[in-house]
């Protein structure tokens, strides 16, 4: 298998991208450094969402309820154990997220299309309205704010993060996370899962159990969405209600429709590509979501594919 | 209980009334949906841009009811400006790429107004001042007009689909749209003409509800969630089970707000809407599918 060309192909260009995201924090200025971090968090959420939309067919618009209880996971352990302790706080963001995902997977997974996307929607809605109203638990609109927790093995003092060290825990989280999603899709799993978008009544009278399937794809990916949300919480020390809020999720489907679902790699190529459009943006219009809603709605209608989907048609052309 | 019974009484008053502002909004997004299985993520933002139009126009000529009809106008161009320009190159393709790009829609129209009116709430001056007795409060005759007018525009609607030529064009239109292009009728114009009536209905909404809440920015999101769970409940496409639908999460909704904040009550209705989703899924006023 794995001396196939493309697969080679794939290896090389996977190594020299790793290569390149390991050395960015050395060469690059501080600011751009920290977004490239930023960058593969928003990554990581927008392909554990690709999941979903690009491989199961299922357009989730609740992405920031795992996201979110993510974040607050992490709060919940950086807040209660002293010193506060990073491998405690990824268990707790896990099982925030988790938890969110059993309920969420229970429930929209019966639903269909546009059915499905409503209501995890309104599921999303549901943890932001609990979020932003139980204030003495969660903070309410302030959020809760936190110390960022030393890198070390259990047992051992750690060393606190450098903004350098952060970005290659980032990258180590990131990259292990990419591949575990990469053999997941392309293993029998995956196939059922992809053979549902395809076609789901076929895949049911075959004799899959659409329905278990559907469900675990919901947890895998809202367990990874929980996974970014520890990151970002790790990285920027604080945890709000903004970031349940369902524009959020609306903002990882946009990743993915520019990037092209169904690729893993696209989405994260549609967040970088957002993070920079906006940023490039906002430094002269302060309100640079109208032109990135308008490049979105053109590549929704033009670009269905995204860019790597665009990318890969012209080079089997 | 401790709850006085004038106490529900008023909060059934309150209710009906959200429920025939909510129901406009819905009846234009349900409308749209069942014509061109368009699911219209910007509906909400309409009714925004709907309300600071209104609001504008209020501000110019002092006459609410110019500035009723002058948002309904603008909108209703607006919105078929977008339908032409963004849904109808969609048209055939999944119902789920009409909800990305009307996102993409709903997230400029939200920054444009932003941008155009900034950040405070503008409130609209009510065009009736009259109140009347209701138990222990003073209420106005506002609330209850605005009920009757959202009713007589629904009404009207119901009316053109039923009995007006280019009403059975959309009715057509809905039941075979290959068909009915057959026969000769101009279906991208008739998809066109549905979401103006649609996005007029919604600022029509706008521009009612200002003298209560007032007008915001962040709207919008508001009044698409309700909407959309109006809708779902109702009966995707079903002109009288949004109507009914609508009137049944107000009323949930302020009699929950008896209980818990407003902000809270909120939570009912995504409750209602997940339980009928989960036991009926076509929606709970619609007759049960063979």
């Amino acid at each position: 298998m794995s001396d196939r060309p493309s697969h080679r192909g794939f290896w090389i260009g996977f190594v020299i991208v790793l290569a390149a995201l390991v050395v960015a924090p050395t060469v690059l200025p501080p600011f751009w450094s920290r977004f490239v971090t930023e960058i593969l968090i928003w990554g990581l959420l927008a392909m554990s969402s690709d999941i979903l939309i690009g491989y199961t067919g299922m357009v989730s618009f609740g992405h920031s309820a795992f996201f979110g209880l993510g974040m607050y996971g992490a709060a919940a352990a950086l807040l209660s154990v002293r010193p506060p302790n990073l491998w405690l706080a990824i268990v707790y963001g896990l099982v925030g997220a988790g938890v969110v995902a059993i309920f969420v997977a229970y429930f929209a997974t019966r639903l269909r299309d546009i059915y499905f996307s409503i209501t995890t929607l309104v599921f999303s809605q549901i943890f932001y309205v609990i979020i932003f109203t139980w204030t003495e638990v969660t903070g309410g609109e302030n959020g809760l704010n936190f110390r960022q927790p030393a890198l070390g093995l259990p047992g051992w003092a750690g060393i606190p993060f450098t903004p350098q060290t952060l970005h290659w825990f980032v990258l180590a989280v990131v990259t292990v996370s990419y591949l575990v999603l990469r053999r997941i899709t392309q293993s029998p799993f995956g196939m059922v899962l992809q053979s549902i978008r395809e076609n789901e009544p076929r895949t049911r009278a075959i004799g899959y159990a659409v329905e278990r399937y559907k469900i675990v794809a919901v947890m895998l990916s809202g367990l990874f969405a929980g996974l970014a949300g520890v990151l970002y919480a790790i990285q920027n020390k604080f945890a709000a209600p903004d970031f349940v809020f369902f524009l959020i999720s609306g903002e990882v489907v946009i990743f993915n429709v520019m990037g092209g679902v169904g690729t893993l790699i696209g989405p994260v190529v549609g967040a970088a590509f957002f993070l920079l459009l906006r940023e490039g943006l906002s430094r002269y219009f302060e309100y640079y979501l109208i032109p990135v809603g308008i490049i979105f709605t053109l590549m929704v209608i033009f670009l269905p594919q995204g860019f790597l989907g665009f990318l890969r048609r012209q080079l089997n052309r | 209980m401790g709850i006085p019974v004038e106490q529900i009484l008023v909060q059934t008053v309150n209710g009906l009334v959200n429920g025939m502002i909510l129901a406009l909004v819905a009846s234009g997004l349900t409308l749209i949906f069942g014509i061109m299985d368009v699911v219209n993520f910007a509906h909400g933002d309409l009714v925004m841009l709907g309300g600071f139009v209104g609001a504008t126009t209020m501000a110019a000529t002092g006459n609410f009811w110019v500035a009723l009809l002058m948002a309904a106008v603008t909108i209703a161009v607006v919105g078929a400006g977008l339908q032409i320009t963004t849904l109808r190159p969609l048209l055939g393709r999944d119902p789920l790429t009409t909800i990305l790009a009307t996102f993409g829609i709903s997230l400029v129209l939200q920054k444009y107004a932003l941008w155009q009116w900034g950040p405070s709430a503008r409130q609209l001056q009510e065009p009736i001042t009259g109140r009347f007795d209701l138990f222990y409060l003073q209420y106005p005759w506002y609330r209850v007009a605005t009920a009757l007018l959202a009713g007589a525009i629904i009404g009207a609607l119901w009316l053109f689909l039923k009995r007006g030529t280019y009403g059975i064009w959309i009715r057509a239109t809905t039941q075979d749209r290959i068909m009915a292009s057959a026969m000769g009728i101009p279906v991208p114009w008739v998809h066109t003409a549905v979401f103006a009536i649609g996005a007029a209905m919604a600022a029509a909404s706008g521009v009612l509800f200002g003298p209560m809440g007032g007008v915001t920015q962040t709207m919008g999101a508001d009044f698409t969630l309700r909407a959309f769970i109006v809708v779902v409940v109702g009966g995707m496409g079903n002109l009288g089970g949004s109507i009914l639908a609508s009137m049944f999460i107000s009323l949930l909704e302020a009699y929950a707000s008896l209980f818990v904040s407003p902000a809270q009550a909120v939570i009912v209705s995504f409750v209602a809407l997940i339980l009928t989703l989960l036991f009926r899924p076509t929606g709970l006023f619609v007759p049960t599918p063979k």
